[in-house]
């Protein structure tokens, strides 16, 4: 159709992509190490880097351990959000690195980058995740059924799909149990990670164990010390209503015990 | 190489396979960072009972009945005939000669104990790290709101005007 000898168009974007170099920025990344070898005490240590702003934080760690300290210790699998292996506490809020741009945790000011709260350290950004996990195997997240299976699938209405639609979307980070306040002092408690999956199953129509789930988080350590501080809800990288979840799992006892 | 790092370096690979060397008293344990209170490798056994339920739904509903009365009672002692300078020992014997003072005040002292209380054990529960200090604290918080309930109870169903 047109002619292809035609200029190519100019545009602000096409300018900034051709002189890349001038789009980064130094970035300070300033991470909570902790190496047990060394020294008992955590450190803070600074690391500056050249950074796309748009690149994320993920990628400025992995530029960090591959260019300049091979020593620096975190998870990370997927690197796209979905694994949940990198929570960590960015500019004192729990994120996922691999879903935090840089231009959005203020790059001009040294970017503080610690492990998840209320959970064992290990070294410098890896956590012992055996007590978050030990509380989601206590709410027996599995379908339990009673009776004879059925030939063919269990159906379900897209209506009670919904219902428990968004507890679904729950990845295990740990980024909402360790920002929960009530976790920090008490290991014990259940956490909002647990509550979110037990509530994805006491919600389906398919489940029959609901009344067990219940039983659990009916106890000493169950829904009952959640005080809604919303910490959950605003630290959850998949963006699920974590507290609204904990709160129907309470409407749902009192309903069911009355 | 020293055997000093071979030491330490068989610590750290320990700890990063089992989770062990957490909180157990072996040396290890210096280097790890623990929160205060770690989850315990078993999970206590349940109670099955549903007080925790009926606790937290006694916070909301006596706070909204404390509401109406602590409000009313301000209100009435702080600001209305006065304020402050009519309370005196008449002022009281006259409004506990009505039964229904009486309740409202003997209600206000139950609810507002047992909010109370009920709101300090939950701080202790969450602030006591060990199993004995929590004990003893919500011992002793279980004593003081007894005799105070008690007290304030026998005051209002015994007191005599003309004393």
């Amino acid at each position: 159709m047109s002619a292809p000898t035609m200029d190519a168009p100019h545009s602000a974007a096409l300018d900034a992509a051709e002189n890349g170099a001038s789009q980064l920025i130094t970035v300070t990344l300033r991470i909570r190490r902790f190496n047990p070898e060394e020294h008992p005490d955590p450190v803070w240590v600074d690391y500056q880097l050249l950074m796309d702003p748009k690149e994320r934080v993920l990628d400025a760690l992995n530029k960090v351990k591959w260019e300049q300290d091979g020593t620096l210790t975190y998870r990370r699998s997927c690197a796209h959000g979905i694994c949940g292996s990198d929570a960590m506490r960015i500019n004192g809020r729990n994120r996922l690195a691999c879903k935090t741009l840089l231009k959005d945790v203020n790059p001009e000011k040294p970017i503080t980058i610690e492990a998840i709260k209320g959970l064992t350290v290990l070294k410098d950004l890896v956590v012992d995740m055996d007590p978050f996990f030990q509380a989601y195997k206590d709410v027996m997240p599995f379908l339990i059924t009673k009776g004879n299976e059925p030939t063919r699938e269990r159906l379900q209405s897209a209506e009670d799909r919904e219902r428990f639609d968004d507890t679904t979307k729950c990845i295990l980070c740990a980024a909402c149990t360790s920002s929960c306040p009530v976790f920090w002092n008490d290991g014990q408690y259940f956490g909002p990670a647990a509550i979110v999956n037990a509530h994805r199953f006491i919600f389906d129509s398919r489940d029959e164990g609901a009344e067990q789930r219940l039983e659990i988080l009916n106890d000493r350590e169950g829904v009952w010390r959640c005080r809604t501080t919303f910490n959950c809800s605003e630290a959850c990288p998949r963006g699920i209503e974590v507290t609204k979840a904990i709160q129907e799992v309470k409407r749902a006892l009192v309903t069911r015990r009355f | 190489m020293s055997t000093d790092t071979t030491d330490l370096e068989l610590v750290a690979s320990s700890q990063a396979h089992t989770g062990k060397g957490l909180g157990t008293g072996n040396p290890a344990d210096a280097f790890v960072i623990e929160p205060p209170r770690v989850r315990t490798k078993k999970t206590p056994r349940r109670t099955r009972t549903n007080f925790e339920m009926l606790a937290w739904l006694f916070m909301r509903l006596s706070g909204i009945v404390l509401v109406v009365l602590i409000l009313g009672h301000l209100i009435i002692m702080l600001t209305l005939d006065g304020g402050v300078s009519k309370i005196n020992f008449a002022f009281v014997a006259g409004r506990w000669a009505s039964p229904f003072w009486q309740g409202w005040d003997l209600l206000m002292l139950w609810l507002a104990m047992l909010h109370g209380a009920n709101g300090m054990r939950t701080v202790i529960n969450d602030y006591a790290e060990k199993d004995s200090t929590r004990m003893w604290l919500k011992g002793l918080m279980g004593a003081a709101t007894v005799f105070t309930v008690l007290l304030g109870t026998l005051v209002i169903f015994t007191f005599d005007p003309n004393i």
